[in-house]
């Protein structure tokens, strides 16, 4: 997470909204949206680099579509790493090139007794397990147990959008 | 690999712009200037890897509890309910991701709303409707450079 916190008002949450859903593919695309709302084109822009600059949007990017690029192996490694440790370690799983999301969660003992999440993605699984390799090794002595768990079916995926 | 991601300049497409798409008046004439293509030839080239499922939307990607509130939610589900279960989660309209995975907790999802009551509000309306555990693990650090996923290519 970077930069300041930031109030949005309802006309960013609007216009959240409308970009997320994709934008169109025209030449003037952010015309479209701010003719859409009824606002200049320069307040979208300046309000979208606002929230960019903020942290409330990561990017606004192409979203690819890591499956049928040929990324058809996805695991979660979860982890059980000790407490006085994860935010160090954490920090460093994060930075490995095949990590997309890593992540600090609450543990739930005794259905879960992970608190560590790394996403590695592969185009297949033996190229998933050498970098859950790489991750058991930084680890070390810190991570008491881990495991990985693969998807066997996407059910429905849209990424994270605002809901009202 | 599908032959338009082998293509050299959809890979730089998908590449780099994944972190800054331009914001611009016309910011597919602006992409084509760095790649030296016609406006038209990226529009053209996104629409057809729209179409061919290798790119989604072009959009906002917001970043957690900013603008809301999401968790991630875990349920160990017989295999002989699983469909039926992952249906009736799916139909919420704040659930985004909805993996089947190989674990004891087999059905994960992302639920999101505006905060965190009205998240646990579906959380437990789900358990009640299935008479299942969920387990509720948000988010409490995130340590990953959120650079967009880097595509090896060989």
């Amino acid at each position: 997470m970077s930069g300041t916190p930031l109030f949005l008002d309802a006309t960013d949450r609007a216009l959240i909204k409308a970009t997320q859903a994709g934008l169109p593919l025209e030449t003037r695309p952010f015309t479209a949206i701010a003719e859409a709302l009824g606002l200049p084109l320069q307040e979208i822009l300046d309000r979208l680099e606002r929230m960019r600059v903020a942290g409330a949007i990561r990017r606004i990017a192409a979203v690819p579509n890591h499956y049928a690029l040929g990324y058809r192996a996805n695991g979660m490694s979860v982890w059980d790493v000790e407490d006085e440790a994860i935010d160090r370690l954490g920090r460093k799983v994060g930075a490995l090139p095949a990590v997309s999301h890593c992540y600090r969660r609450p543990r739930r003992p005794p259905d879960w007794p992970y608190n560590l999440f790394a996403m590695v993605h592969g185009r297949e699984r033996a190229e998933v397990e050498a970098e859950v390799t790489k991750i058991r090794t930084l680890l070390g002595a810190a991570a008491r147990a881990g495991e990985v768990l693969y998807s066997s079916r996407i059910l429905k995926k849209t990424g994270l959008r605002l809901v009202d | 690999m599908h032959p338009l991601a082998a293509d050299p300049i959809n890979r730089r497409l998908l590449d780099e712009h994944q972190r800054g798409f331009p914001l611009a008046g016309r910011p597919f004439a602006r992409i084509g200037a760095g790649l030296g293509l016609s406006e038209d030839e990226v529009l053209a080239r996104f629409a057809a890897l729209q179409a061919a499922g290798l790119i989604g939307r072009i959009g906002a990607v917001v970043a957690p509890h900013r603008a809301g509130w999401s968790t991630l939610a875990a349920m160990a589900v017989p295999a002989a309910t699983l469909a039926a279960v992952a249906a009736l989660v799916g139909s919420y309209p704040g659930v985004n991701h909805n993996y089947e995975r190989e674990h004891a907790l087999n059905l994960w999802f992302v639920a999101t709303g505006r905060d965190r009551a009205e998240v646990q509000a579906v959380l437990a309306e789900i358990a009640r409707r299935t008479g299942l555990e969920v387990l509720d693990l948000p988010l409490e650090e995130a340590f990953h450079i959120d650079l967009g996923f880097p595509l090896r290519w060989t």
